[in-house]
């Protein structure tokens, strides 16, 4: 997405970054069974700005409303146990100021999330502070100002920071999905790009739901996508601008191309290429319009994934008699297989982190998710299930994103498919909220870095 | 050894394993191994000439019948030169998303292929592949599945 679009102006003005040493320490890497208590005390807001958010939004308070999405991204973490408000002693404006650590540790808070809301010029201008209730201390202040339809997005960024700030590592709650929605039956389902935030809220629908589409993905700015559409009943890898609207096929290619995926720099397209019965990996370069053939085999090579750093290709080919993973260098040459467990592995997806393939797996009639470091070793499975697959990693490569689908009669009945995350640790796998049924998710980039 | 004996023991093994290898194909009302073999979705593209061909499980292989019932389409074809067909090739839904389109494409190209061996000229028969996007049985069952792996010859417009 444009990020001017969202005049995100963060203006960083951190009282105490350097110095904050602190008691709480989030370990991400064991799971989540003893999610950190802490409180998010809702940002206070004066009356004259609360009425003129409420004209504005038709929000009671907005500074409620924002820390409601703090709350509830810090909760779907897995890594954090936010504290019911009700038992809250301090007043919000009060606490931001000189919270009374006293009454804090009371209810068990270890941690403190104070701000509040102001109007300035029209805009929406937040403030929040991370303090240590444990140890007394600020550990961490900041200020922004953004137009007041972002309020969301402030819940989102404020959450990016305290992640950050307590686990170490960036977080991944500014962020956006690109999905398929789904309807209707399971024999003609009606297929549309859609888009939302993160958490499921601002859904948007991109296609109106006339052509099949599939497996939509973003570049690394998050600005276009590429997916499969059956335009004209021509299967197509097609380009789309999100902002514009603008589509276009990629490459002209005389047969069905499809699994398409950005190279890292965006400059490239990764996908297959079908024709008289085999699918060969090709890239084509967005700028020179330049097509290279990266796989020659007589097998089906398909779902490709480049490293981070863009010097290797993960993909699925059934070279060996069956569907397996394989890793080449980016030029397509020394191809090794990389899965040797039992049963089937599709869909395989480099970490952003570098040190990981996440997959599909079928074995015995199951379906499961899981990740292996880049030369196959340490398999891990996360999740079973009768049906799910296409896992997408969140920008930090913490959590999995994927979709799921339930059995049915033959009259389609019992059918769903929903969105689903997981962590990496196996942990805390949750349902994600979508407006309808949908598949395919892809996880963006954080929008402000 | 004797030379009797030898016979004998060959015969035993070659007779044993027929008895295997009829084992292994379990044919029940609507499926031989896991392909569909009933008539339940097939349409006609005309009189005796069925429009589709069944798969067994992540196979791109044409059964014996499989094999006749394209025979069957291309003397049709050869007697309606004018018309031409399109080759809709499908997949169950056990499988990953874009691995099945890759065989869908293959399934629709094994039927071609053998068309094409019964003189029906490529330039007659387009292929296109949907993967698993397009069920005609949406049962999650091994019956559905069989009769979704299918490649369908359809009248192009």
């Amino acid at each position: 997405m444009k990020k001017i679009i969202f005049f995100i102006y963060i203006c960083l003005f951190i009282f105490n970054w350097g110095k904050a040493w602190s008691l709480i320490e989030v370990d991400i890497t064991r799971g989540n069974l003893n999610p950190l208590p802490l409180a998010v005390s809702p940002l206070s807001v004066d009356q004259n700005s609360k009425e003129k958010f409420k004209d504005l939004l038709k929000l009671e308070d907005i500074g409620v409303e924002i820390s409601k999405v703090v709350e509830d991204n810090l909760r779907q973490s897995g890594l954090f146990n936010p504290l019911d408000p009700k038992a809250f002693l301090q007043k919000p404006d009060i606490a931001h100021v000189k919270p009374r650590f006293e009454d804090w540790a009371l209810i068990k808070a270890q941690a403190l999330i104070t701000g509040e809301v102001k109007i300035v010029d029209e805009k929406l201008r937040v403030e929040f502070r991370l303090w240590d209730v444990l140890a007394g201390k600020e550990i961490m202040a900041l200020a922004f100002t953004t137009v007041s339809e972002n309020w969301r997005r402030v819940g989102h960024i404020i959450t990016d920071k305290v992640y950050q700030r307590l686990t170490g590592e960036k977080g991944y709650f500014d962020t956006r999905i690109i999905y398929v929605a789904e309807e209707g039956l399971k024999t003609s389902r009606i297929k549309k790009l859609a888009i939302m935030d993160q958490d499921g809220f601002n859904t948007k629908y991109l296609t109106l739901g006339n052509e099949l589409v599939l497996t939509p993905r973003f570049n690394p700015t998050n600005q276009m996508v590429t997916y499969l559409s059956y335009f004209k009943n021509l299967p197509r890898v097609y380009l789309l601008d999100i902002e514009t609207g603008i589509q276009e096929v990629v490459g002209d290619f005389p047969g069905m191309t499809f699994a398409p995926r950005f190279s890292p720099d965006g400059k490239k397209i990764i996908m297959s290429f079908a024709k008289d019965g085999n699918s060969d990996i090709y890239t084509m370069d967005l700028e020179s319009r330049e097509v290279e053939k990266i796989t020659n085999h007589p097998s089906i090579d398909t779902s490709p994934s480049y490293s981070p750093d863009g010097k290797y290709i993960c993909f699925n080919s059934d070279r060996s008699g069956y569907q397996q993973i394989y890793v080449m260098r980016s030029d397509g040459s020394k191809v090794k297989r990389i899965s040797f467990g039992n049963g089937l592995y599709g869909t395989p997806v480099w970490s952003p982190r570098g040190d990981l393939i996440a997959f599909t797996k079928l074995h015995k009639g199951k379906f499961y998710i899981g990740v292996m470091r880049t030369d196959g070793t340490g398999e891990r499975l996360l999740t079973e299930n009768y049906y799910q697959e296409a896992p997408s990693w969140s920008p930090n490569g913490r959590v999995l994103i994927f979709y799921r689908e339930t059995k049915s009669d033959s009259a389609g009945k019992g059918f769903s498919a929903k969105l689903w995350s997981i962590d990496l640790t196996g942990y805390n796998e949750r349902m994600v909220k979508t407006e309808t049924d949908a598949s395919d998710p892809s996880w963006s980039s954080l929008l402000t870095d | 050894m004797s030379l009797n004996k030898i016979f004998r023991n060959t015969l035993l093994i070659i007779s044993a394993s027929i008895l295997l290898s009829a084992c292994a194909v379990k044919t029940t009302g609507k499926m031989q191994g896991d392909v569909y073999t009933g008539k339940d979705t097939v349409e006609y593209l005309a009189s005796g000439v069925p429009d589709r061909v069944f798969f067994a499980t992540n196979e791109t292989v044409l059964t014996t019948a499989s094999r006749e019932t394209l025979r069957k389409q291309a003397s049709w074809l050869r007697k309606n030169s004018k018309i031409n067909v399109v080759l809709e090739g499908h997949a169950d839904e056990r499988g990953t998303r874009e691995y099945n389109l890759a065989l869908g494409e293959r399934r629709a190209n094994a039927a071609k292929d053998y068309l094409m061996t019964y003189g029906i000229s490529g330039n007659r028969i387009s292929v296109i592949s949907y993967g698993k996007e397009r069920p005609v049985d949406s049962g999650s069952n091994p019956l559905a599945w069989s009769k979704n792996r299918r490649s369908v010859t359809v009248k192009a417009d």
